[in-house]
């Protein structure tokens, strides 16, 4: 602005100019100098700890998974470790380009793109998600080759659960499969979320799901030091994993494969459970699975087949479908009768063929004259039980069958179990709604004591009823396995051998009953099945009625398939000391006699004699009509 | 001078050392050492490539301060010109790298224009001024500034922010220095101030995604809202600042020790061979080490405006001011933004990031500074 001024003006100018910037530079620079201080001492620790935690990171270390056996060793459940191909999807930009350009080299069909696209979708965060499992050595070698083009994407060894029997016990061993978001929300509740930390398994059905805390392990830690690609550069420490635990089954899968076979085609379950201890030794539900569909996640199509079955594979008979027993029940009202005082052993009662009721007449299939406990059991007599169940009343049967277990479930170690109903008037009440259904009617009463009516038990609660008659009394929770073995220590872990409860029965009661049971096999309704038998066994034969004749005399061939009886038996053998006590259901099977008993033959033969048999059960056809 | 024993050995290397100026060189030669020791904990297999921009740009220095300052000024226009057709050629005919055009390439390599404007601006306007000695008025300031909007407007449309930034401080201290009148600065330094104060406070309505920052591309504005807020994108563009941060401070007083840095090793700090090196001087050195930086670089600027004191010359006087105030810039600017109070613009860390290109500008400025201190006296040798 100034003009002419003079140089040193000018100069005196520049200098004062020179000095403001030396202060402005130097105010700047105290200020970062404070922003240093501030940073590198008041905040040291904060930032401290932020760069350690950059720096180190805790790797999970997933534990391997226990084993399953049977009684004898036999391997049901194991690992076996595989190659997979992973993608991670948080580092590759272009799925589909890149499952495309891997396709190119390995197998990848449109199942696994879908299975991706599923698993994707369920994975709880930015963990690698497979998409091809069980590689082949050469598709492996091949992958390394190109994995350059390939970032994101990785071959990994990666355990995998095996059935090796395939479907022989899928029910009941079950299945593990990929957690997803339900599991993951169940982990958290349960405050395992740390140990789930890396698993990508957890159990979901048959012992599987029910001992998943024992099979799963403890996760172990490796520190290591990343770097900020999040790739492990360096160990510092682990802890190791401890395997989950092995599981010991009471389970004898060389009986369940016998028992399996007897069915053939047929519907059904099979419950063989050892009265001395409470152990299960079979536990059939027909038709089955194949666990090993589920392990990778299983496809829509297999999935489909599955549930749309009209056969509902995937149903648990054993313990889930609830029947009417039949006359599988007269056993145990003969006890109630005898237990009660309401019957003596020697007393004999009329049976004219029919018990009349409030005007109703209640059939049986002859009129026998009189006959006596025993009788009643041998010949199967309706018209004994119509009585005792009047004589009892409705909570005197209620009452005293709640103490075998029946309509409540028995506890066993599987998951799934259903209740069953023992009919009350109580149960009544809390069934229906209006004061019209809730009422209970006598003549109820009267079909309640042949183990029609509602009577419903799961194939489950009446094996675990009968071996509670077998052994004396003695209630035990029924249960699958019989140690946890610790993978580490080798230490072996009994579960339930005690037994919960003893029910005070008389012994000559008890004595009458199972030697009634043993001439029904003999003499009676299970005479012709157990033909030529080495072994003494006690059992009883049922009929289990599906759709209500009202009356009409029940011929077969006249209804659908679908709509014939189911046939039920129960026996336990040998009769002098059980080592077996075994209820059998046949969906649609006809009477008792006819398709149970000869399933039950192949399997006592088996278990006490040690014989296999060559092909099904077949269909006694000259069985006689009974119920 | 040289007509005696013209060959003998000693006066070849005393020829060859006239130009350098001890003081310059001593502390140039403590940051070049700082350098080459981050460069092997930072990007060891780049210390190579760094000694031979190193070496290059040493020959620069020394061939610009062999150069009297009445040659650098008649260099002035023709520089400024060949720089602003340069740049008109990246403006249409350049390379687009990382969004942005700033790379022009003529057959045997490719160049960078708005690198050379850096040197050729301030000489430009120190040889305008010069031309208006004694004479200057408000006229002359309203020209120089015309002069330096061509090209920091060309180099802002690129878009490269940070040597726009450099460029224009470059002028803008020529200015200062030419004395325009305190009149005309404090209401600029007032506005701007409220400027950036009212961005920090408003930042949050600010940096809503509808918000259109007129003029600035949306790279720009997500770069000074995210130092308002390094919070909003953590994985993202946040990142840098964050991870820089925490090195610094995880530094705490001393340092982890040379090598030891963890967020330099596992590659945590962005950049690190470049822009962000300082964050690796201050993890593995610590305050301590920060600081004695900031001391060297003070002694950088003391020695720079000693030699502006001294020069007889309006033009000089103004040229090492400006070289002298444009390394504060480019120090200041990158430390504060590593350390997260200024925005990431993109400026390196003078004399010891990576990078030939920068180097070589900065050490043609000191080797300006060496010739201007050599002609301290009045008469030319």
């Amino acid at each position: 602005m100034t003009e002419f001024r003079s140089p040193d003006q000018e100069t005196k100018g520049f200098r004062h100019r020179v000095v403001v910037a030396l202060l402005f530079i130097l105010a700047c620079f105290c200020v970062l100098a404070g922003r240093f201080y501030y940073l590198q001492v008041v905040r040291h620790e904060y930032f401290h700890t932020r760069a350690e935690d950059n720096r180190i990171a805790l790797l999970p270390v997933v534990p391997n998974r226990g084993t399953i056996v049977d009684r004898n060793g036999q391997l049901l459940a194991r690992n076996y470790a595989a190659y997979t191909l992973e993608i991670n999807p948080s580092r590759v930009r272009r799925l589909d380009e890149t499952i495309d350009a891997l396709a190119q080299f390995i197998d990848i069909q449109p199942r696994d793109r879908r299975r991706f696209r599923k698993i994707l979708e369920e994975s709880r965060n930015f963990e690698s998600v497979p998409i091809r499992t069980r590689l082949s050595d050469e598709e492996v070698a091949r992958f390394v080759a190109e994995r350059y083009r390939f970032p994101g994407v990785e071959v990994q060894a990666r355990l995998f659960r095996d059935y090796p029997l395939g479907s022989v016990a899928s029910h009941l061993i079950g299945y593990i499969g990929r957690i997803n978001q339900r599991d993951q929300q169940r982990i958290e509740e349960r405050g395992e979320t740390a140990n789930y930390r890396g698993s990508d398994y957890i159990g979901k059905a048959g012992l599987e799901l029910s001992y998943e805390n024992e099979l799963h392990g403890t996760t172990g830690v490796e520190q290591v030091e990343v770097n900020a690609g999040g790739r492990a550069v360096r160990l510092l420490a682990r802890q190791p994993a401890a395997p989950g635990n092995d599981l010991e089954l009471t389970l004898d899968i060389e009986l369940q494969k016998v028992a399996e076979a007897a069915f053939g085609e047929r519907r059904g379950a099979l419950v063989a459970i050892e009265p001395s201890t409470g152990g299960v030794l079979a536990l059939v539900s027909m038709p089955t699975f194949d666990p090993n569909l589920f392990v990778d996640g299983i496809s829509t199509q297999d999935w489909q087949a599955l549930n749309d079955s009209p056969d509902h594979p995937l149903l648990n008979r054993a313990i889930y479908s609830a029947y009417p027993p039949g006359s599988t029940f007269k056993p145990f009202m003969a006890m109630a009768g005898l237990e009660s005082g309401k019957r003596t052993l020697e007393q004999r009662m009329p049976d004219p063929g029919f018990f009349v009721y409030g005007g109703h007449r209640f059939m049986d299939h002859k009129a026998r004259g009189t006959v006596n406990l025993h009788e009643s059991i041998v010949v199967s007599s309706n018209t004994y039980y119509y009585q005792l169940a009047n004589d009892l009343g409705i909570d005197g049967i209620a009452g005293f069958m709640s103490q075998f277990g029946f309509g409540s479930r028995t506890g066993i170690d599987v998951p799934g179990e259903a209740e069953g109903v023992l009919p009350s008037p109580e149960w009544k009440r809390r069934r229906f709604r209006t004061p019209e259904q809730q009422r209970w009617y006598g003549g109820e009463t009267i079909s309640v004591g042949i183990g029609q009516g509602y009577n419903a038990y799961t194939p489950l609660q009446l094996a675990h009823a009968l071996a509670t008659l077998a052994n004396g009394g003695k209630v035990f929770r029924p249960h699958l396995v019989r140690h946890v073995v610790d993978a580490t220590t080798g230490e072996r872990r009994a579960v339930a051998p005690e037994p919960v409860r003893t029910i005070p029965f008389k012994p000559a009661h008890l004595e009458a009953v199972r030697k009634a049971m043993v001439e029904v096999n003999k003499a009676g309704t299970g005479a012709r099945a157990f033909a030529g038998a080495p072994y003494a066994v006690g059992g009883k034969t049922g009929t289990a009625q599906v759709f209500s004749l009202r009356g009409q005399r029940y011929v077969e061939g006249k209804v659908a398939e679908r709509l014939r009886d189911h046939s039920v038996y129960i026996a336990f053998a040998p009769a002098e000391a059980p080592t077996i006590a075994l209820a059998v259901l046949v969906e649609n099977g006809g009477f008792g006699s006819q398709s149970a008993a000869p399933i039950a033959r192949q399997v006592l033969d088996y278990h006490l004699l040690g014989s296999k048999p060559t092909q099904p059960a077949s269909e006694d056809e000259g069985a006689e009509e009974n119920q | 001078m040289m007509t005696e024993q013209r060959f003998h050995p000693l006066n070849l290397l005393r020829a060859f050392v006239r130009p350098i100026d001890p003081v310059l060189l001593a502390i140039l030669a403590v940051l070049l050492g700082a350098s080459f020791l981050l460069m092997m904990s930072a990007s060891p297999e780049r210390l190579e490539n760094q000694l031979i921009n190193t070496g290059v740009a040493l020959c620069a220095m020394w061939a610009a301060a062999r150069l009297s300052p009445q040659r650098l000024l008649s260099l002035a226009v023709p520089l400024y010109l060949v720089g602003v057709v340069l740049l008109l050629g990246v403006e249409f005919f350049g390379e687009t790298t990382k969004g942005a055009q700033r790379w022009l390439d003529i057959g045997i390599t490719r160049i960078q224009p708005s690198e050379l404007m850096k040197i050729s601006m301030p000489l430009m306007l120190a040889w305008y001024f010069q031309q208006r000695e004694g004479a200057i008025n408000l006229r002359d300031y309203l020209v120089a500034s015309m002069l330096l909007a061509l090209p920091v407007t060309l180099i802002l449309h690129q878009p490269d922010l940070g040597t726009s930034l450099l460029v224009a401080g470059a002028g803008l201290y020529v200015i200062f220095f030419a004395g325009l009148s305190w009149k005309l600065i404090v209401p600029v330094v007032i506005l701007g101030v409220t400027g950036i104060g009212s961005i920090v406070i408003f930042g949050d309505q600010l940096c809503q995604p509808d918000v259109d920052w007129h003029g600035m591309r949306e790279y720009q504005k997500q770069r000074v809202c995210t130092l308002l807020d390094p919070t909003r994108d953590p994985l993202g563009k946040g990142f840098h600042i964050i991870q820089s941060t925490i090195a610094i401070g995880s530094g705490g007083l001393f340092g982890k020790g040379w090598l030891e840095g963890t967020q330099t090793h596992l590659a945590f700090i962005p950049e690190r061979h470049t822009d962000f090196i300082f964050s690796v001087l201050a993890e593995e050195f610590g305050l301590v080490g920060a600081l004695v930086l900031l001391g060297v670089y003070f002694l950088l600027f003391l020695r720079g405006f000693h030699i502006a004191l001294h020069a007889p010359l309006l033009a000089s006087r103004l040229m090492a001011g400006s070289i002298s105030a444009i390394f504060f810039t480019y120090a200041f600017v990158n430390m504060g933004m590593v350390s997260g109070i200024l925005p990431v613009v993109g400026v390196p860390l003078p004399f010891i990031s990576y990078g030939g290109t920068a180097l070589v500008t900065l050490c043609l400025g000191v080797g300006i500074l060496m010739s201007i201190h050599r002609h301290r006296a009045s008469s030319p040798d």
